[in-house]
């Protein structure tokens, strides 16, 4: 196939390219050798099952080692399940989330925690928070009415 | 003799025959009117949500909810303006390109796909506003609005699918009368732009026609989310280059004619069409990425695939900058930018997609950053989205259709764009970007903030993050209520070339650019749509195949539907 390809053209594409294939190897190589991925999983959970499934049944804060915590969470019109959790400085939190009802999502501003919350699945992540301070999980899919009260507390002591 | 015209003088012809049929007038205009009423009635919504969500008005009026509002602003300037404008501009070139005017059968099926994209419309609009689908423009389940309304957004597919069907039947006519010739470059771009608007619905077909309707009718108990999540966006993302490839057609095809230039190349601007059908599809995950039930390997994947997209991108504007700048040259400019001064800066239908494509690089830089598979936890579903959508679409996308519309209208009643409704254009253009930096930029900003898009006036108990907020709530505002006056203006210049401007001695000019005698014929290779289809359809079942049948293989329990506004 020919195509009138002036020289400059050639250049810039050139170098568009190039600039693509180096975007792409930073983000690949930070995603599968520093396992930097977004959130996710594959288990699946029914729904109305979800407050006589552990850990949903009781929603919150499970040590796992020091300073190590799995955070089961349950994400409900219009509230996040537990309200208020406490961590010292430094936890590495687990973040297990569903929902009984609609899409909700789970952001918590100043940190790259930031899921999609889909019922019938299970999200997780991983994150460490190393600063102390208040921190708010907020809801950022809209599920109804009062989508915009939607958000608990995660104080790091 | 020529009347006094802005811009550019060759706007008025003295070919009668340049003037449209009257029947296709008529349908050409049933199309941008019910666009441009679609607009007024956004902008609306546009206007009251973007005051209640700053904290500025609490109580809206007839009590309609925020998310009402929001549902209707979506729908409305997101799927209907849009499709409708789209349609409406496309009929009219490739009617302009392929020898004047339509059958009466295309011109038949051109109409029933307009009713039924009308009714469609009705039928959604009515639920929205009697807040039975209160379910935002992505409708996602299991928010369960009236069944109305999906029957309604799914006449509202077919019918633009009709629309479609017209469009190459005026194009098979032309290809069996012109056998071996290459296509009119805005046939060609048309057929491209169809062609991918059809493989990219058919997702959201089967999303509304096999798991919403029957689901919300109570036909099947439980619809599977991430399943119809998947559908949905295997669509969504096509959608926004549906948008954008009629801007590109403007830009490659109508623009060199209204600077006095020639088209660069008769095949990049193909090329880059055909590019854009093969990577715009595969890649519905790169919204999807913070959501379970997809594997890291193929969200990876489809973000790849995304990146692609930067090729043609470059292109264009790599083409777009030539054509200027040979034409500037062709007219006498001297040195290396001398060019940029032989522009008509002051006429609007220049004017108004150059600042659009201006907006373009920012905006593009945007998305880069929203398709970078990590960076994406930063701002997805926060107000950056929006600041980024309202650049893109609601600014280089909707400046090409007003700057479009300045020229068209005229072309369909036959009247001028006179002096002063050029000056009201200008005008137009400066409010709109002012607005749209007072109110995306800021949008941009919160939304890196921690600030959530799709969530009405909010400070979560007296949040110290929201106090953080408050300032650029402020510039919302005022760029929201700027974007609205903007509206208002377009229209008010609308009306009046549609109804009141000085008739035209002859008629006006349809601006089609010629393409440079230098240039090559396009390869023949470039019009086998097969080919393209198939590559394309390849590429769809390499990208989706596995995750979907994981979805079968591994099906999350499904949820019933509920109501929760
Ligand atoms: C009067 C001018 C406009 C104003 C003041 C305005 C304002 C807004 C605001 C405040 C939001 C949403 C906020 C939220 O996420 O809560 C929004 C959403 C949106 N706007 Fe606009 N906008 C205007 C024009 C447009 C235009 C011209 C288009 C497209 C052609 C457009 C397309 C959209 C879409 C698709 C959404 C997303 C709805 C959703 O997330 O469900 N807007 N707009
Ligand atoms: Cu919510
Ligand atoms: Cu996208």
């Amino acid at each position: 196939m020919k195509i009138d390809l002036p020289r400059y053209e050639k250049i810039w594409i050139t170098f568009g390219i190039g600039t693509l294939a180096a975007f792409l190897i930073i983000i690949g190589v930070m995603a599968f050798t520093m396992d930097l991925h977004p959130p996710g999983d594959n288990r699946t959970i029914i729904p109305e099952a979800i407050s006589i499934t552990p850990p949903f049944d009781k929603p919150g804060l499970y040590p796992s080692g020091s300073r190590n915590y799995k955070a089961a969470i349950v994400a409900k019109t219009f509230t996040f399940l537990p309200t208020e959790m406490r961590i010292p400085a430094g936890s590495t939190v687990h973040f297990e989330v569903t929902s009984p009802d609609v899409v909700h999502g789970l952001m918590i501003p100043g940190t790259n925690v930031n899921m999609l919350v889909v019922p019938g699945r299970i999200t997780q992540f991983t994150y460490t928070f190393k600063h102390k301070g208040n921190y708010y999980l907020i809801c950022n899919e809209y599920c109804g009415s009062g989508h915009q009260l939607m958000a608990s507390r995660l104080i790091v002591e | 003799m020529s009347q006094a015209h802005p811009g550019y003088d060759g706007a008025v012809l003295h070919d009668a025959k340049a003037e449209f049929d009257a029947k296709d007038k008529a349908m050409i205009k049933a199309h941008l009117a019910f666009a441009y009423i679609s607009l007024g009635l956004g902008a609306i919504a546009g206007l009251l949500q973007a005051l209640e969500r700053t904290g500025m008005v609490i109580s809206l009026p007839l009590g309609t909810g925020y998310y009402q509002l929001l549902t209707l602003h979506g729908v409305l300037l997101g799927l209907v303006f849009t499709t409708l404008f789209i349609i409406g501009f496309l009929h009219s070139g490739i009617v302009k390109t392929l020898g004047g005017a339509y059958s009466n059968a295309e011109r038949r099926v051109a109409w029933v796909g307009f009713y039924m994209m009308l009714i469609g419309v009705i039928m959604a609009g009515l639920m929205i506003l009697t807040n039975q689908a209160t379910v935002l423009y992505t409708f996602y389940a299991p928010l369960h609005a009236s069944p109305w309304f999906y029957i309604g957004s799914a006449l509202l597919i077919v019918g633009s699918w009709v629309s479609g069907v017209a469009i190459f039947m005026s194009y098979g006519r032309w290809k069996k009368a012109n056998p071996g010739k290459p296509a009119p470059l805005f046939s060609f771009m048309s057929v491209a732009t169809m062609i991918l608007w059809i493989i990219a619905t058919l997702g959201v077909a089967v999303e509304v026609l096999f798991q919403l309707i029957p689901w919300s009718f109570g036909w099947v108990p439980r619809i599977d989310v991430e399943l119809s999540r998947t559908f949905f966006w295997y669509f969504g993302h096509p959608l926004v280059y549906f948008w954008l490839l009629p801007a590109y057609i403007y830009w490659y095809v109508n623009i060199p004619r209204i600077i006095k230039g020639k088209i660069f190349s008769d095949s990049l601007p193909r090329l880059t069409f055909i590019l854009f059908i093969l990577y715009s599809i595969p890649v519905g995950f790169h919204h999807q990425l913070m959501e379970p039930g997809i594997g890291y390997f193929w969200k990876f994947l489809q973000v790849i695939l995304t990146f692609f997209v930067v090729i043609p991108s470059l292109l264009t504007a790599f083409t777009i900058l030539a054509t200027f700048e040979l034409a500037g040259r062709s007219l006498g400019a001297k040195g290396r930018f001398g060019w940029v001064r032989k522009m008509p800066w002051g006429d609007v239908r220049f004017l108004a997609p150059v600042v659009g494509m201006l907006f373009f690089i920012p905006g593009g830089a945007g998305g880069i950053i929203n398709a970078s598979y990590q960076m994406n936890q930063v701002v997805h579903n926060t107000l950056w989205v929006t600041g980024h959508f309202h650049m893109t679409l609601a600014t280089t996308v909707i400046l090409t259709f007003f700057g479009i519309s300045y020229w068209l209208i005229p072309a369909l009643t036959n009247r001028i764009l006179t002096p002063v409704a050029n000056r009201l254009g200008i005008l137009q253009t400066v409010i709109w970007s002012l607005g749209m930096l007072l109110m995306s930029v800021p949008m941009h900003i919160t939304g890196i903030l921690g600030e959530p898009r799709r969530t009405a006036y909010t400070t979560y108990g007296n949040a110290p993050l929201a106090e953080i907020w408050r300032p650029y709530r402020a510039m919302m505002a005022m760029g929201g209520t700027l974007l609205f006056i903007g509206i208002v203006i377009f229209l008010g210049i609308a009306i009046y070339l549609w109804y009141f401007a000085p008739k035209a001695a002859q008629s006006i000019e349809y601006p089609i650019g010629e393409v440079n005698d230098k240039a090559p014929a396009p390869p023949p290779i470039l019009e086998r749509w097969s080919l393209w289809v198939a590559i394309t359809f390849a590429l769809v079942l390499i990208a989706y195949t596995v995750p979907i049948v994981g979805m079968f293989m591994n099906p999350s329990p499904g949820s019933p539907p509920l109501r929760t506004w």
